[in-house]
């Protein structure tokens, strides 16, 4: 297989495109399609100040690379779960990064906040350690936007990250987390930052090579709690669909936007009156709340705990 | 085709072959092959799979040689 561009010996083909790359153009491609994407969906703007939430894995840390190399300053944020070696492995691969590109790190380290690992949190919250982690990360992520004057929080998800959760959403009828996924989401000033995916519309075939070919040193290892997750399945499953029929899970997740941009038209259309019940906020914190205290909080309580959302800062 | 698991076949280790290592575990081939042949020979799909030859990044139809170090990386992942 040749690359399209140079002719010389392609090392990764794209069916969904219809071509094949070398490294040098494949890098070119990919870039030019994630500042695309940023462009077409505003998903950054000049003024913003944007950090991203980084795992160690290969999409958070390609993100960091490559906004990096547009231009794009960014310091990252990690929660340590405090699972044993592979949190401690996570945390040098992204100290790695941080170190190539001279950005900074903030970490929120569970054990020191909780005083036990995510697994005993969840056990204490009788949670899911998914759930707990979910929870525990959205807030955290919140927290140091708020905390520390970033403007926008940017996410490594994927094209078959979002086909998956689409997946999942329409096979169980969600209605309620349906028309919620966005490749950006809105702040609401002082209490929840800004959102936006960069890779939305790039397969996680894409970013694991850009990772490979731009050299950078990603956790493969799998987080333990992870096995046998749903998502894992509907991966698999919309990969046999790929396979048969290249660019189905792009179509698929552009298909979801078009959709999207619909059904928001007609909420607007409507007054707002379908955009959901009044807003409330957690008395302790101020992070959006169904009402009473936010789930951060009442795990805090749950331990006897007072508040506390302390970062230790790398770089 | 498959010798199996490096340590377990150390005969085949000895001769000319190919080494894998896939999921943390190395194993030997006898024989070179195309990538997707390796593919198949693991029983693992082309699309959530990508294959490094002697550091570099390699297509399906690349012919893998006899004394390649090769590794085939999972690429999905989540929970």
């Amino acid at each position: 297989m040749k690359c399209r561009v140079c002719g010389q010996t392609a090392s990764i083909s794209l069916r969904s495109h219809k071509t094949a790359f070398c490294d040098t153009h494949f890098l070119t491609f990919f870039e030019k399609r994630v500042s695309t994407t940023i462009r077409r969906y505003q998903l950054i703007g000049g003024a913003d100040r944007p950090v991203v939430a980084v795992s160690g894995g290969k999409d958070s840390l390609s993100l960091w690379l490559l906004l990096t190399k547009m231009g794009i300053a960014a310091d990252g944020v990690y929660v340590d779960l405090g699972i044993g070696n592979y949190s401690r492995v996570s945390l040098e691969k992204i100290k790695a990064v941080a170190d190539r590109i001279g950005r900074k790190v903030h970490v929120f380290h569970v054990p020191d906040v909780f005083g036990r690992d995510i697994s005993e949190v969840a056990k204490g919250l009788r949670r899911a350690p998914c759930s707990a982690c979910g929870m525990i990360k959205r807030y955290v992520m919140n927290k140091v936007c708020l905390d520390k004057g970033y403007t926008l929080l940017l996410t490594g998800h994927n094209l078959d990250d979002e086909a998956a959760a689409l997946f999942g959403n329409i096979l169980y009828w969600k209605k309620e987390y349906l028309w919620k996924k966005d490749i950006a989401l809105d702040a609401r000033e002082g209490h929840l930052s800004r959102k936006a995916k960069p890779f939305f519309l790039c397969s996680e075939r894409e970013v694991a090579a850009y990772a490979i070919v731009s050299g950078i040193d990603y956790i493969y290892e799998e987080c333990p709690f992870s096995k046998g997750a749903k998502t894992i399945t509907y991966k698999g499953i919309l990969g046999g669909l790929e396979e048969a029929s290249p660019g189905t899970k792009l179509m698929f997740v552009k298909g979801y936007l078009k959709e999207l941009r619909g059904v928001k038209e007609a909420m607007r259309e409507d007054g707002g009156a379908a955009a959901g019940p009044e807003e409330r906020f957690c008395p302790v914190c101020g992070y959006p709340s169904g009402g009473g205290e936010c789930g951060f909080c009442r795990a805090l309580q749950k331990f006897e705990l007072p508040y506390s959302a302390r970062f230790e800062e790398y770089g | 085709m498959v010798c199996g698991l490096l340590t377990s076949h150390r005969r085949c280790a000895k001769k000319l072959a190919m080494q894998v290592n896939w999921e943390g575990k190395e194993y030997v081939f006898e024989k070179p092959m195309l990538v997707s042949r390796l593919l198949q020979e693991l029983n693992v799909s082309k699309e959530g799979h990508l294959v490094v030859a002697n550091n570099r990044l390699v297509t399906e139809d690349h012919r893998l040689g006899a004394d390649d170090n090769v590794k085939v990386i999972r690429v999905v992942s989540g929970g």
